[in-house]
């Protein structure tokens, strides 16, 4: 009788003959990942794109159940959550995961920017990462109004407002978006279309491109450590880090059913277009430094709007991170750039203070 | 019967040459009146123009000749000629028909607010007040003027007005909380006082509903008089018609008519009505029933029944809410197993209307209800409660088998890196 591993030989062989999967053990085998003291940082790519996944598989199960509809969408999620078995855990594991998702693609982002992983040929791949947070984000505001509940009603309207304050195209853009003067059922159909469809095609090709190009061009070592001789070695990616990509996506895994088993996503009230805006209307946290800064800045900057510079200035900030690798050069030189590293610093101090007097400071008249 | 006949008949001459209701349009030029009265600022003569500018009559263009005849076209001091129609000030007993002449004619009303009711005349007739004017000569009481202040009426939607129902109770307190001249009717005066601290006040004072009842709304506006023994139960059921239906059926009914008692008034009190609560119920402290009944009789027991049921259905309700609250703090969704609940407090309102009745077997009824929609929900609680160990255990589960491929894992690659 034939062992296992005879049966997984033949089937190997049988579809080698027909596919040539050769050719993937070889770049399997030659696919190495160097190690220094930063190496801790490589994983936090898989790691987002592991959450990704679970984003795709529990979605697909909400999408089971969820009806895109003002009338439905509540009474669709509240069935989901009381009714059917483990939809609570699904919609759960789904709320968590894109948080943590959001969070580790930040990390990601800011590893990568202080470890000047962006240089020279890497420019497209760091372009394309940064549009995969834009999308990240989009996922998240998006999503969040598709439980057609209280919060989201009105968070999605002052969300949907602020883009109004977008010279000259903001006030059409939030039209277009809303499908109409004010957030309603219309709203709630395109944002299920932008949710299930147009982004997941979107991030198929730029995440396919991004991944594409990690495994084209290797992994980065920073310039610190090559200017301090390389790496000290090297590893096979197959199966050594995947091994140990698979202990940090098991713990994330553990992380998540505790968070949802402890912490599951709460439906609240369904939202009510005549109700006064409930209390504490907060946007998601990875929005919530962008929603207080627009907080802090005067009604009026010099002839414009504070709020409209506010949101251009986003739009700027958003850009220069786009071209970080054209304008930060030193590092593709094989220069020190320190001062690029505290402005870099600055930013993520920056975020995390907005973010944390978003949820303290008391709320402004 | 002498007094009578001269005021009617006094009035009639003086009003004889404003039989006819004047009309407003033909008055909308400014008046003489208007112009010699205004010179005279704040004092006396003076004030009732200022006053009038935001006066209703004003509003819909009526002046000062609409009331007081005389020639408002004249610039003169013979503007006043009693031969011009000019009356002056109208007596107390003179308002009424003065102001009857439009307010009872329905020709003439529909013509500026055609949903005003005529017959406020015709009621204040009836009313105590009316009697005691136009019968007895006693210019003391409330006239058309003495609620509707002269010069500036307005209507009772505006919150200003004297008859808004925010301050009705203020406008009738006006006298008749004043001891002194209530005197020589030897009636009470605690009534404004009392009802301030009534749930009915309340209700329109702090919560806001208009709706609620102020002294009008039990005694009649113009037709004012304190509800009879026998017809309190009616005046009350305006607004709690079922319980005055259930009450007007029952036995106590004809008991408290025979006994004198004020029907409603008896256990919920006529102007400081409290909230009715269940401790109303029953025979303990508080309980009204115990104020003729006793431990022992037919009637003290069905009132110790019916508040047992009562503070069953309660402790369920508690009981079901309480662990339904628990799960969703659990975080399970209980909002349908909630939801459901609303029929145990359905019911207990409807046991609690059924008291009026005061039969044991109608509150049970409504009881058993309630119980049926407690126990559902008490048991989808325990459920969720159970959902919530049941979820425990498997993240425990989960985590332990997590752990255990991590375990695998590291155990794994310390051999593959061993080998290498």
């Amino acid at each position: 009788m034939a062992t296992i591993k005879q049966r997984f030989s033949g089937v190997w062989a049988w579809l080698d003959e027909r596919l040539d999967l050769a050719v993937l053990r070889e770049i399997a085998e030659k696919k190495e990942v160097p190690v220094h003291r930063h190496t801790v940082w490589y994983y936090l790519g898989g790691m987002t794109l592991f959450l990704y996944v679970i984003q795709i598989a529990t979605g697909i199960l909400l999408l089971f159940y969820y009806r895109p509809s003002a009338e439905d969408a509540y009474e669709s999620v509240q069935f989901l959550m009381a009714e059917v078995h483990f939809g609570w855990l699904f919609r759960s594991i789904h709320a968590w995961s894109a948080n943590l998702m959001i969070f580790t693609a930040f990390l990601h982002l800011f590893s990568v920017l202080l470890l000047r992983a962006y240089r020279k040929p890497r420019e497209i791949t760091w372009i394309s990462g940064v549009l995969l947070l834009g999308l990240a984000m989009a996922f998240g505001f998006t999503g969040y109004l598709l439980p057609w509940n209280e919060l989201a009603y009105f968070a999605t309207r002052v969300g949907t407002q602020i883009m109004e304050a977008v010279p000259l195209i903001g006030p059409y853009m939030a039209t277009v978006l809303r499908g109409g003067d004010d957030v309603s059922g219309a709203t709630l159909t395109r944002f299920y279309a932008i949710h299930v469809a147009v982004l997941p095609m979107l991030t198929t090709f730029l995440l396919g491109l991004h991944l594409f190009l990690v495994q084209k061009l290797g992994m980065s070592i920073p310039p610190d450590v090559e200017r301090e001789g390389g790496a000290k070695g090297k590893m096979n990616f197959f199966p050594n880090f995947l091994l140990r990509d698979l202990v940090g996506w098991l713990t994330a895994l553990a992380i998540l059913a505790a968070l949802a088993a402890y912490f599951p996503a709460h439906l609240g009230a369904k939202a009510d277009p005549f109700a006064p805006a409930p209390a504490g209307i907060r946007p998601e946290w990875y929005f919530m430094f962008m929603f207080q800064t627009l907080k802090y800045l005067p009604a009026h900057i010099l002839w414009f709007e504070g709020e409209a510079v506010g949101i251009l200035g986003f739009m700027l900030a958003a850009l220069i991170l786009l071209i970080v690798p054209f304008l930060e050069r030193r590092s593709g030189r094989g220069e020190p750039s320190r001062l690029f590293s505290w402005i870099v610093i600055g930013v993520i101090v920056y975020i995390v203070v907005l973010t944390y007097l978003g949820y303290a400071a008391e709320p402004m008249a | 019967m002498m007094i009578r006949v001269l005021i009617g008949s006094g009035s009639l001459l003086i009003l004889g040459g404003l039989a006819a209701p004047p009309d407003a349009a033909a008055q909308m030029p400014e008046e003489s009146c208007v112009s010699c009265h205004s010179a005279f600022g704040d004092a006396p003569l003076g004030e009732p123009v200022q006053a009038y500018a935001a006066d209703v009559h004003a509003a819909k263009g009526f002046g000062c000749v609409a009331c007081h005849g005389g020639d408002a076209e004249d610039p003169g001091m013979s503007a006043m000629d009693p031969a011009a129609g000019y009356i002056g000030a109208p007596e107390r007993d003179e308002v009424v028909l003065l102001c009857g002449r439009c307010h009872s004619s329905a020709q003439f009303m529909r013509r500026y607010n055609p949903a005003l009711r005529v017959d406020q005349v015709a009621e204040y007739r009836t009313s105590v007040h009316g009697q005691q004017l136009l019968e007895r000569g006693d210019e003391r009481v409330a006239t058309c003027t003495g609620c509707h202040p002269a010069h500036s009426i307005k209507p009772p939607s505006d919150p200003n007005s004297s008859v808004n129902p925010l301050n009705v109770a203020e406008t009738c307190g006006s006298c008749h909380a004043d001891p002194e001249y209530m005197a020589p009717y030897a009636i009470p005066t605690d009534q404004h006082e009392k009802y301030s601290e009534s749930v009915h006040w309340q209700m329109m004072s702090e919560e806001g509903d208009l709706s609620a009842p102020t002294c009008n709304d039990c005694h009649g506006n113009h037709g004012a008089a304190p509800p009879g023994v026998g017809w309190v139960g009616n005046v009350c059921g305006q607004c709690h018609s079922v319980m005055a239906e259930l009450f007007g059926k029952s036995f106590h009914a004809r008991v408290f008519a025979m006994l004198g008692n004020p029907g409603c008034a008896t256990c919920h009190e006529n102007h400081d009505i409290g909230r009715a609560g269940d401790e109303l119920l029953g025979l303990g402290e508080g309980a009204v029933c115990g104020m003729c009944h006793s431990e022992g009789d037919s009637g003290g027991e069905v009132a110790l029944g019916m508040r047992a049921l009562i503070d069953s259905l309660n402790a369920h309700y508690e009981a079901a809410d309480s662990i339904l609250a628990k799960a969703e703090n659990a975080g399970i969704e209980v909002s349908e197993a909630l939801f459901g609940l609303n029929e145990a407090t359905t019911a207990l309102v409807s046991a609690r209307t059924a008291v009026h009745s005061f039969s044991l077997d109608s509150v049970a009824e409504q009881v058993e209800a309630g119980l049926a929609a407690t126990s559902t929900a008490y048991a989808r609680g325990e459920e969720a409660l159970g959902e919530f160990l049941v979820r425990r255990l498997g993240l425990a589960v989960s985590v332990a088998i997590i752990l255990a491929l991590i375990a695998g894992l590291f155990l794994k690659i310390r051999k593959i890196e061993q080998l290498t």
